[in-house]
């Protein structure tokens, strides 16, 4: 009786498997997974948001200032330490203090956060602010104000050359 | 309840007759909803239950209706709502009806839970029946979000994110669920799909749930105003012809209302912003949901931690689920507790300003009001509806639904 129990458990989870992973990405919707970009034309100061994964991905030339205030910041004062060094690095290993590459998902509740375009509200910590529910990044885009738990994550990313950047 | 009427009714038509030996569909019928002993003192406030069955089939087969005309693809999904609306016949009327119509079944299904919760209609012998209606206020909510993401307009692709990110919350294996509800890396095509296969779905498993919901409610019958069991044939009506003229009228009256919105103010319940086709790389400025998930989004946005909110949100309404053992007081109407019918009052003005907090961003004065009628909607059912079925005082009940009704008469 066990055993025959035992046996028609696992057929009822082997039968289940398919319907629950058919609910996975399918195999087309992975391929479009990496991305590459030309990042000559971004001025020093400047922002831009591209597509990758159907998420909008910022990648910002910070400029000096930015750089240093990042590398400023005590690693006690954040909610989800990461040094900015950790944040600029390429999967390379090749660190590139100018290139901030984040998803630009709130991880919060998933809303764009607002600090991209010139004219944008930035926030107190001069990254990006989320329009939501308020949540304020700095420019490592680091959570240092609001509800969202978690730094903007930053995507694998490879430098193929100065000018060439592979995402995912 | 069926045994006070003991003997099976007699058809003269033979074509019934012969199918109800067989099938008895008739003598069903016969049974609960014509003969059927209802007590006698209902309110307009029993109109909702069928109001809302009425607004469910509407939802159905204007919703059957749009879908033939509606195509489930992220890059089509919002013209083929315009044009629905400008190029189908009747197109625009069937879709405000649908629109429109959720809100109604809303505000129905809001009123009657008001009733059940005034009257105590989910005390022994009805906890059942008040939990089959909890699941069809779940299975209502996500069937509601579920259709508003279909026109695919920047609120329908916004929310969507927003509530399937709450998934997010869950330690450990709450990104993989995320990915798994998407089908994707983001809410895109493969989850406009899911989300249309399910929205056909689940309206047809809430009318599983109402059916159980009224099995159930026919064991006992309905509650009353006075909250007291009807003792004899002198407290009851025979359902037919008594309640099905006053729930006919009530659903007039009802329908009416509604077809002033449907005909002169479709888009008032609604937000213009959806009027603009999804863009995943722009957030609106404010994402909201429509009202009638305001108060609960309220509570999502109150609690400064993620994980919290997401519990908060879910369990207020988990909650209901175990109110017929929350509230300790043995008399059921709110007619006869002095001090409770006024916290019923307040719990409703509660809700109300959670639903106006909802609706604006979480910024001041909004925050510290949302934070403290959160605090009281929990309070409310935490701890003062234990308490206070111990302490309060009721007044002294009726001895019967006909004494009561022919003294009022007197009066």
């Amino acid at each position: 009786m066990v055993a025959t129990g035992a046996m028609a458990a696992v057929g009822a989870i082997a039968t289940a498997w398919p319907f629950i992973n058919n609910l996975n990405p399918a195999a087309d919707t992975l391929a479009l997974s990496t991305i590459e970009v030309n990042v000559k034309p971004i001025a020093v100061g400047q922002a831009i948001t591209v597509k990758w994964r159907g998420k909008p991905v910022f990648i910002r030339h910070r400029t000096e200032e930015e750089i240093k205030e990042a590398e400023a910041v005590k690693l006690s004062d954040l909610p989800d330490p990461a040094t900015d060094d950790s944040r600029v690095t390429d999967t390379a290993k090749k660190v590139r203090r100018e290139w901030l590459i984040v998803v630009g998902v709130c991880t919060h509740l998933g809303c764009v956060p607002l600090g991209t375009k010139p004219g944008d509200p930035r926030g107190e910590f001069g990254g990006w602010f989320c329009p939501c529910h308020g949540s304020q990044y700095d420019t490592s885009g680091r959570i240092r104000k609001g509800p969202a738990p978690r730094n903007l994550l930053v995507p694998d990313y490879l430098f193929t050359s100065d000018t060439l950047v592979k995402i995912g | 309840m069926a045994s006070q009427h003991g003997a099976p009714p007699v058809f003269n038509n033979k074509v019934v007759a012969w199918i109800d030996h067989r099938l008895p569909i008739f003598s069903y019928l016969e049974k609960e909803y014509h003969t059927f002993p209802t007590p006698k003192n209902f309110n307009y406030f029993w109109n909702f239950g069928a109001i809302a069955t009425v607004m469910l089939v509407l939802m159905i087969v204007t919703g059957i209706v749009l879908a033939m005309n509606y195509t489930p693809n992220s890059e089509l999904a919002f013209d083929s709502v315009e044009r629905i609306m400008r190029d189908v016949p009747s197109g625009w009327l069937i879709r405000y009806m649908h629109m429109t119509g959720a809100s109604f079944f809303f505000a129905a299904v809001y009123v009657h839970i008001f009733r059940g919760l005034y009257y105590g209609s989910y005390k022994a012998p009805r906890e059942l029946l008040w939990m089959l209606g909890v699941v069809i206020l779940l299975l209502m909510m996500a069937t509601a979000f579920l259709g508003y993401v279909l026109p695919w307009g920047q609120m329908s692709f916004w929310g969507a994110t927003v509530i399937t990110n709450l998934f997010s919350a869950i330690p450990v294996v709450g990104d993989s669920i995320v990915t798994w509800l998407w089908g994707g890396f983001a809410v895109d095509n493969p989850t406009l799909n899911r989300f249309f296969a399910l929205h056909y779905l689940l309206p047809f498993i809430i009318v599983a749930v109402v059916a159980l919901h009224v099995v159930a409610l026919h064991v006992h019958g309905s509650n009353n105003p006075l909250g007291i069991d009807p003792k004899g044939p002198q407290d009851t009506v025979p359902f037919h012809p008594y309640y099905t003229m006053k729930d006919g009228f009530g659903l007039s009256v009802f329908l009416i209302i509604y077809a002033g919105f449907v005909f002169f103010a479709p888009n008032s319940l609604g937000e213009p912003v959806n009027y603009v086709q999804a863009n995943p790389l722009v957030t609106p400025n404010e994402i909201v949901p429509e009202w009638y998930l305001l108060p609960f989004y309220a509570i999502l946005r109150s609690i400064p931690d993620k994980l919290g909110g997401v519990i908060a949100m879910f369990g207020s309404i988990a909650l209901l689920f175990v109110l017929p053992w929350l509230d300790t007081s043995r008399v059921r109407s709110c007619t006869f507790r002095p001090i409770y019918k006024w916290f019923v009052f307040l719990l409703v003005i509660d809700v109300l300003v959670l639903g106006y907090c909802g609706a604006h961003p979480p910024e001041g004065g909004f925050v510290i009001a949302s934070r403290l009628a959160t605090i009281y909607y929990f309070f409310h059912f935490l701890v003062l509806l234990p308490i206070l079925g111990k302490i309060e005082r009721p007044l002294p009940l009726p001895p019967s639904i006909a004494d009561a009704v022919l003294k009022k008469k007197a009066v």
